[in-house]
């Protein structure tokens, strides 16, 4: 199956070499069949990757211990579940993986249209070919997981071993999130390298029109969401597993996975602009030039460690070959945007500073400046070589200085930008639209500074999420409304039906009502405790309003690991409230353990418990015990901004004919008494 | 045009109030990352800074007192005692002759004062460096070998 699999992975890379190459000469020739046979080859490249994939995979369930790769992350303990997981623990196999993923969207897009956008489809066939070609290129020759393990002999040949038994997977890795959160975080990288082959496809080829970015916008999107889910989910995956309280710390890996996420959701929001007044196209372009960028690059830091060697880790020469991709990549870049700038030319100018444009501008400013403070962070090791002879990482301190007040002021904007008319907004709108949700944004201000809430940032960000939820709710009442007088549904009925029937913009609301929750629980981190102590059996320790009672210990025999669990009784005001087991694993495997922590979880805080281990010195369990505000809103925000995304994915339904009719004597009485709605309706990003 | 230039006033007080903050961020964060060898030749003010070392857990070094961990370390050719202070529950990969990262200030008296310590076994690879978060990428795609 080994041989199977890296036969596969070569075909690929011979097709998607035709792909690439054929399709460049189809474009030249403009010869229909060498189209099509272009198009098949990349096809073909994508089905092959899937071949190879799966062979790896069926090389992990069926234990086979004669692959370098196998040994190395997985044994026969483990369960299927995570010997499937197992294939993109590593680097191998998460090369090839991300080559899968990739070719699932490539797939889609070549089959999708494959008989539309005749003009610009082989441009883009080539462009995805030449990244397949890229990271096949590394699959096949660099960092091959179909490697056998082996050794040489004497004779200098080499010969072949297998093992009984692999050296199993890294604990930290054993975790059902570990399962979907790369899938998820690679599904997003991978995406934006769709919009990244449409953008330079339109405009190498002068594609006329804004209809690449029509083309694009779904696949985006998808990015996006996958992006953005993946995000969390890692946020989730170290905050549950590694056991240090938080679940951002600033880490330059982490880093690398928001760098194309702030870029990707600027670009979603600065496509409008071009879309609905022709700007900003030169912008546009090179925001997703950059996201796609980010994307390599992002995968180059995990990879080579660049920055990781400020750490004194992971060495690996595969990132010279990123370095040199990213090169390609922006040399190709600059040149189709030199050779064909004039096509990107601005077909109007920004007529007030208080106008949608203008929010839209500011809007992708703040992100760019968040991406360029988060990036110039995570390489400062690097740069501070090359500038000073000395490496100097900067921590946490940098990074929350420049972007919790950026994250604030890009939560200000997320209320009041999509309320604000293109072109310019009169006095009278803005007090219109902001007078309601100003005023119960400062009296939510002052209660909660009544409940002794004094942290200024924390303050100022419940501010912000109480108007811009303010603003959202009022959005969906005026909409709600017409519809109740045009139909006499009932509420729910009238924001469903509203919202489906402009999903992109009522989506589009549902994701920042989802952002201000995440914002929510961002800011309860202002007020984290902690408490460590050493516990004899029998002992209590105090955080915030609970009592932690150390019942006793035990241990438990499971199939791949020992686990010693801490059994810890939680009361609240001298009333029991529940059991918490924290738990140690031991993986006799690799001789490794990790935590488990235990979280009780409520919309208030968190109880957060760790097992911290034993001091040897007095043979005495540690525990660790945090209370954390509002961090449930985190991940509950990201469902919201989730399914926000899948709504406004949904093609909008169109209007009913019983409404229309009903329309005529209705709207023209009330529709003059309730303006906001008509012209909120009216300027909707549809 | 008199709109662009108010965008640009915008903008730039924008821009510059974050240069600001991230200065001072910086001047609050910033680590020099020195090798055990560089340590030794530093002189004057250089030796005050905040760092961060990295090297090998000598074997049998590790010596658990409360509030603190005593251990060396050591590499190219050098050893320097250390003392863990800091508040976080030292990493479960710091054992003896595990590579760690020590990030504090060297004390007066030869002694380094650590804040931080990231450690990871020298045979596997490994996730998140001393517990610290990290996204998946980490923890998936940091290979030793």
């Amino acid at each position: 199956m080994d041989v199977f699999g890296s036969f596969a992975l070569v075909l690929a890379f011979v097709c998607a070499l035709y792909a690439f190459g054929g399709g460049i000469a189809a474009i030249i020739t403009r010869h229909p069949l060498l189209i099509k046979s272009a198009r098949q080859s990349g096809m073909a490249t994508c089905g092959l990757i899937f071949v190879s994939t799966l062979s790896l995979v069926y090389l992990f369930v069926s234990d086979n211990y004669s692959v370098a790769y196998v040994v190395s992350h997985s044994n026969r303990d483990l369960s299927t579940f995570f010997k499937v997981a197992a294939l993109w623990s590593g680097q191998e196999g998460s090369l090839l993986f991300w080559s899968f993923l990739l070719a699932i969207y490539v797939f889609s897009v070549l089959f999708v249209y494959r008989n539309k956008n005749g003009e610009l489809m082989p441009y883009v066939g080539v462009i995805l070919a030449g990244v397949q070609l890229f990271f096949l290129t590394i699959s096949n020759f660099v960092a091959s997981p179909f490697k056998a393990l082996g050794v040489a002999n004497a004779g200098g040949a080499f010969d072949f071993v297998a093992r009984a038994d692999g050296s199993g997977l890294n604990p930290v890795l054993q975790y059902p999130e570990m399962v979907i959160h790369p899938p998820n975080l690679y599904s997003g990288y991978t995406g934006f390298t769709i919009p990244f082959a449409f953008a330079l496809a339109a405009l190498l080829a002068r594609y006329p029109g804004e209809k690449w970015i029509h083309l694009t916008r779904k696949w985006t999107m998808i990015a996006w969401c996958f992006q953005s889910m993946g995000i969390l989910l890692g946020a989730h995956w170290a905050y549950a597993v590694l056991g240090w309280g938080g679940y951002w710390g600033w880490d330059p890996v982490e880093n690398a996975s928001l760098l194309p996420w702030l870029t990707g959701t600027a670009f979603l929001h600065s496509v409008m602009m071009q879309e609905k007044r022709g700007m900003m196209k030169v912008w546009n372009v090179w925001l997703v030039f950059l996201t796609f960028m980010l994307c390599i690059l992002g995968t180059l830091l995990t990879r080579s460690g660049v920055v990781s060697s400020v750490h004194a880790f992971a060495q690996s020469n595969i990132g010279n070959w990123f370095v040199g991709f990213l090169c390609i990549v922006l040399g190709v870049c600059l040149g189709a945007y030199f050779k064909n700038r004039d096509y990107l030319k601005s077909e109007n100018q920004l007529d007030s500073l208080v106008s949608r444009e203008s929010g839209f501008l500011f809007n992708n400013l703040l992100f760019l400046v968040a991406c360029i403070a988060v990036l110039s962070g995570s390489l400062f090791p690097v740069f501070s070589e090359w500038f000073t002879g000395s490496r100097i990482s900067v921590g946490a301190p940098f990074f929350n200085k420049v972007n919790i007040p950026l994250g604030l002021m890009i939560l200000f904007l997320t209320g009041v930008g999509p309320l604000l008319a293109w072109r310019k907004t009169s006095l009278d709108s803005l007090r219109r639209n902001f007078q309601l949700p100003s005023i119960i944004a400062l009296l939510a201000g002052i209660v909660a500074f009544g409940f002794g809430w004094r942290e200024a940032y924390a303050l100022i960000c419940l501010i912000l999420c109480a108007f811009v939820a303010c603003t959202i709710v009022q959005e969906f009442y005026r909409g709600a409304k017409v519809v109740r007088v045009r139909t006499g549904a009932d509420w729910l009925t009238a924001c469903v039906d509203l919202t489906l029937r402009n999903t992109r913009r009522y989506g589009g609301y549902i994701v920042h009502f989802g952002m201000v929750m995440i914002f929510i629980g961002l800011a309860g981190q202002a007020f984290n405790k902690e408490v460590e102590k050493e516990m004899p059996v029998g002992s209590t320790l105090k955080v915030g309003n609970y009592e932690l009672l150390l019942q006793s210990m035990d241990q438990k025999q499971e199939k791949n690991y020992v686990a010693e669990r801490m059994i810890v009784e939680v009361m609240k005001d001298h009333k029991p409230v529940m059991m918490l087991y924290p738990e140690r694993r031991n993986f006799p495997t690799n001789q490794e353990s990790g935590t488990m922590v235990a979280i009780y979880s409520t919309l208030r805080e968190d109880l957060y418990v760790v097992y911290a281990g034993i001091n040897p010195a007095t043979s005495q369990p540690t525990m660790h015990a945090f209370i954390n505000p509002l961090v449930k809103w985190v991940w509950w925000g990201g469902m919201v901004v989730v399914m926000g995304t899948i709504v406004a994915l949904l093609p909008n339904r169109a209007a009913v004919v019983v409404l229309s009719k009903a329309e005529a004597p209705a709207d023209a009485r009330e529709l003059g008494a309730m303006r906001p709605a008509q012209v909120a309706l009216r300027e909707g990003h549809d | 045009m008199k709109k662009q230039a108010k965008f640009g006033i915008g903008a730039g007080i924008i821009v510059l109030s974050m240069g600001f903050l991230a200065w001072l961020g910086y001047g609050e964060s910033k680590t020099y990352y020195h090798t055990l060898v560089e340590l030794d030749s530093l002189k004057g003010s250089a030796r005050l800074e905040r760092m961060r070392i990295g090297g090998t857990v000598q074997a049998g070094s590790i010596r658990r007192s409360t509030g603190r961990v005593d251990f060396v370390l050591e590499g190219e050719g050098k050893s320097l005692p250390v003392s863990y202070v800091g508040s976080d529950p030292l990493p479960d990969t710091f054992v003896d002759n595990s590579q760690a990262l020590i990030e504090g200030r060297p004390g007066t008296d030869g002694r380094f004062m650590a804040e931080h310590v990231q450690a990871k076994c020298a045979s596997k690879y490994e996730a998140a460096p001393g517990g610290k978060p990290a996204a998946a990428p980490a923890a998936t795609q940091r290979s030793a070998t």
